[in-house]
């Protein structure tokens, strides 16, 4: 679906249109003087900003000066054209959807849950699985058509891969936290790499998601789908629901 | 501190008597058991150190050739000084020789060996106690510090960037700074050796990190005219190891706690709770204050629901650390302000939670963690939950307040964020300085009846679980809804069983120390 087409050009809003006002705040690597200050002012220029207003300039080591600075920008961005793609779902609710999976697959979908080799952090994990969930909706483990299994973090490749195997797992849902040295890439695709190699990748509904991820990286990497921060269950569980109608479809006779 | 939440004296203490059922069960079902991260902490104690061409630890070659030959159930120092006592020139020589499993079988155990390792123990526990000696020194040369004391992270993966980093906090009032270990140590079977300058999510846990790190906040201590206090973790699979490196280093604080990494790192609970009493004792004896981790249920599960787990961890993590030999001033135990800020009195909540937690433990130097499970990315929302949090920990007189990040969940800390935090924590502290003092809760409140609630629960789960026994809850998912059988989970392996003649001069040394000085 294209999004509908606008006929004009945008830019920051403050106070009134056209007016570019943005805030930017960051550290410059020098100690604190009217020339530290100065270059903040060239700095922001050098962004496309003009009007600089240093709002805050502050010690915050002996080399290092924080600046807080109001201006104005002058690029504009033209809304026409612009397609920026989101991991296709519905908005359903929990018991629709448990009725929807009872009712189309007639069995518990299997869907396993990790964060990969040195990953350890598990909070978005456990807020999509955890029958509490998130924000008042409730984690996969509540519903009834989902066998939902959070294997936590720290979970070694080979591992999910025996389990995706084991279980005849619907789905796996992989929480990636963006480290340095970009090692959670890695880990994500040495998962479609070594599922491939073993001929799973076909049978399974590959979801990435995580505080840097989005539905673009997602694809890119090999998975089905990528959802980012502030994602609730049942949007995840919406998505299954799409994916594995879609995929029974595509493999039953017509 | 007068007590203000009219929490039963009686409870509580029968909560104590629980949890002492508790411990006497694990320890009547570890005693039986050593294990090969334990052995390993006996040799780094006895001088063992360095790593080999394939960059495998000296103690790990010893360790594994000790168990091919089929003798680590007696114990790697009574090898060790049968090797002395035989003639090996000194620790190093003695380790080479014990590194070949079939000179390792071939070695009779020597008449003497406690002579042989005499003085190495001996050199040990007085690097030990002159490290404590220097930091009481220390401290007692400067005013005494503001409370709660204010514990930044760093977290670059290089040594050297983490020291920039420390510097920086420690400038702007950090009081303790934590290098976070890089996030796959906890399962790694061997300590990493040298300064290191790549990690993931952190900086890899070594003696020689130590050694640098103390080095650079001890040489900020003459101009900012305090002691800056050095944290590191002491869990996962090397628990001991890192214990003893602290101690020899002169760390101050350590993570360290019973049960975190059986329940959210998988590793068996046998293990662990054998490993978490020689790392304890190592910390007892160093005079480094224990940090644990309850802060960990209220991430992964529902922080009001998770509150009486929270409350029941504190009792067992206490008498586990009181029969370890620590005093209740080294029993730092952790929680967490952790509520969804959409709740309707959620800040009510917190306040009970701390406040009885301070009341419960009185002595105890409490750390306080930040929220980072209800972080969104609105950083401004952020700033605010973290000002509620720096609130309350004045409020009910925490002692150790791990400062929360407005990025927290986006990337590690920026240099700025690091030091907005400790600006906002710094204002809260001095703005709200007498609070507590002036404050009481009305008996028949919102706040009483949440305390009494999350005490009445603690107490059912401490009675379950001593009625099943520690090991029988864990596989039971009394603790985070996560089953942990005893003989599952990783580093089960290098669980040893003790044979007859099993000696430990070290623990033998610490366990004299009278626990039952603080009963």
């Amino acid at each position: 679906m294209t999004p509908p087409a606008r006929e004009e050009n945008v830019r920051p809003y403050g106070d009134k249109k056209g007016d570019g006002a943005v805030q930017v705040s960051f550290t410059l690597p020098v100690a604190k003087s009217a020339a530290a200050t100065e270059a903040a002012k060239r700095y922001v220029a050098k962004m496309g900003l003009r009007e600089p207003y240093v709002t805050l300039a502050e010690s915050i080591a002996p080399e290092f000066t924080y600046f807080i600075v109001y201006a104005r920008a002058t690029h504009d961005v033209d809304m026409a054209g612009i397609v920026a793609e989101e991991a296709p779902a519905a908005a359903l609710g929990r018991e629709e959807i448990d009725r929807e999976l009872s009712r189309r697959f007639g069995r518990r979908i299997v869907v396993l849950g990790c964060a990969l080799e040195s990953d350890a952090h598990t909070v978005g994990l456990d807020a999509i699985f955890n029958m509490k969930g998130y924000a008042g909706d409730y984690g996969l483990e509540r519903y009834g058509a989902i066998d939902a299994r959070n294997l936590g973090a720290q979970v070694p490749v080979a591992e999910v891969v025996r389990l995706v195997r084991e279980t005849r797992a619907d789905a796996v849902l992989v929480s990636a936290t963006v480290t340095q040295n970009e090692i959670h890439v890695r880990h994500l695709t040495d998962l479609v790499d070594m599922l491939e190699a073993e001929g799973l990748r076909d049978r399974v509904v590959l979801i990435a998601g995580g505080a840097r991820v989005d539905h673009a990286l997602a694809k890119e990497l090999g998975y089905d789908a990528g959802f980012g921060p502030g994602t609730t269950a049942s949007r995840v569980a919406a998505f299954l629901l799409e994916e594995l109608s879609r995929r029974a479809a595509t493999a039953s006779p017509a | 501190m007068t007590p203000k939440l009219g929490l039963s004296a009686a409870q509580i203490a029968r909560c104590r008597d629980l949890a002492i059922e508790v411990a006497a069960g694990v320890r009547r079902e570890t005693e039986r058991f050593t294990t090969v991260s334990t052995e390993r902490t006996v040799l780094r104690l006895l001088g063992v150190d360095g790593v080999d061409g394939n960059e495998v630890p000296i103690p790990n070659r010893v360790v594994a050739s000790l168990e091919a030959a089929g003798r680590l159930g007696r114990g790697a120092a009574v090898w060790m000084g049968s090797a002395l006592a035989a003639g090996a020139a000194d620790s190093t020589a003695a380790a080479a020789l014990l590194s070949d499993p079939a000179r390792a079988r071939a070695l009779p155990e020597h008449p003497r060996w406690r002579d042989a390792v005499a003085p190495l123990v001996e050199a040990t526990l007085a690097r030990i106690r002159a490290n404590r000696a220097e930091r009481e020194r220390r401290l007692a040369a400067h005013p005494p510090d503001e409370l709660p004391l204010l514990y930044a992270i760093v977290a670059t993966g290089n040594i050297h960037e983490d020291v920039v980093q420390a510097d920086a906090a420690a400038r702007a009032g950090a009081q303790c700074i934590a290098v976070i270990r890089s996030t796959a140590q906890s399962l790694l079977d061997h300590v990493p050796y040298g300064a290191t300058t790549s990690g993931f999510g952190g900086t890899f846990a070594t003696q020689e990190n130590f050694r640098l790190m103390r080095a650079a906040l001890d040489r900020l201590e003459p101009e900012l005219g305090r002691y800056v206090r050095l944290v590191n973790y002491c869990s996962g699979l090397c628990m001991p190891e890192i214990a003893a490196m602290g101690a020899l280093e002169r760390l101050d604080f350590m993570l360290n706690d019973a049960l975190y990494g059986i329940i959210f790192r998988d590793i068996n609970p046998l293990r662990t709770l054998i490993d978490q009493n020689f790392s304890r004792r190592i910390n007892a004896v160093a005079g480094v204050v224990i940090n644990t981790g309850e802060d960990n249920y209220l991430t992964t599960a529902d922080a009001v629901e998770q509150a009486p787990a929270v409350l029941a961890s504190q009792f067992i993590n206490e008498r586990l650390a009181r029969d370890a030999g620590l005093a209740d001033w080294q029993i730092g135990l952790g929680h967490a302000f952790e509520i969804d800020p959409e709740l309707e009195d959620g800040l009510l909540h917190e306040i009970a939670q701390a406040e009885a937690a301070r009341e419960i433990f009185p002595d105890a130097p409490l750390k306080y963690m930040p929220p980072t499970k209800h972080m969104t990315g609105n950083v401004f929302r952020g700033y605010q939950q973290n000002a509620l949090f720096a609130l309350t920990s004045v409020m009910t007189r925490q002692h150790i307040h791990l400062l929360g990040m407005l990025t927290e969940a986006l990337h590690t800390p920026f240099l700025h964020d690091r030091w907005l935090a400790i600006e906002q924590a710094k204002t809260i502290r001095r703005n709200a300085r007498h609070l507590a003092d002036e404050i009481e809760f009305r008996p028949d409140g919102r706040i009483v009846r949440r305390a009494k609630e999350v005490l009445d629960g603690a107490e059912t789960i401490l009675r379950r679980v001593a009625g099943h026994g520690l090991f029988a809850a864990l596989a039971d998912g009394v603790f985070a809804d996560t089953r942990r059988p005893r003989d599952r989970g990783r580093g089960y392996d290098g669980v040893v069983r003790r044979d007859d003649a099993y000696a430990n001069p070290f623990l033998e040394a610490w366990s004299q120390t009278p626990a039952e000085a603080n009963a």
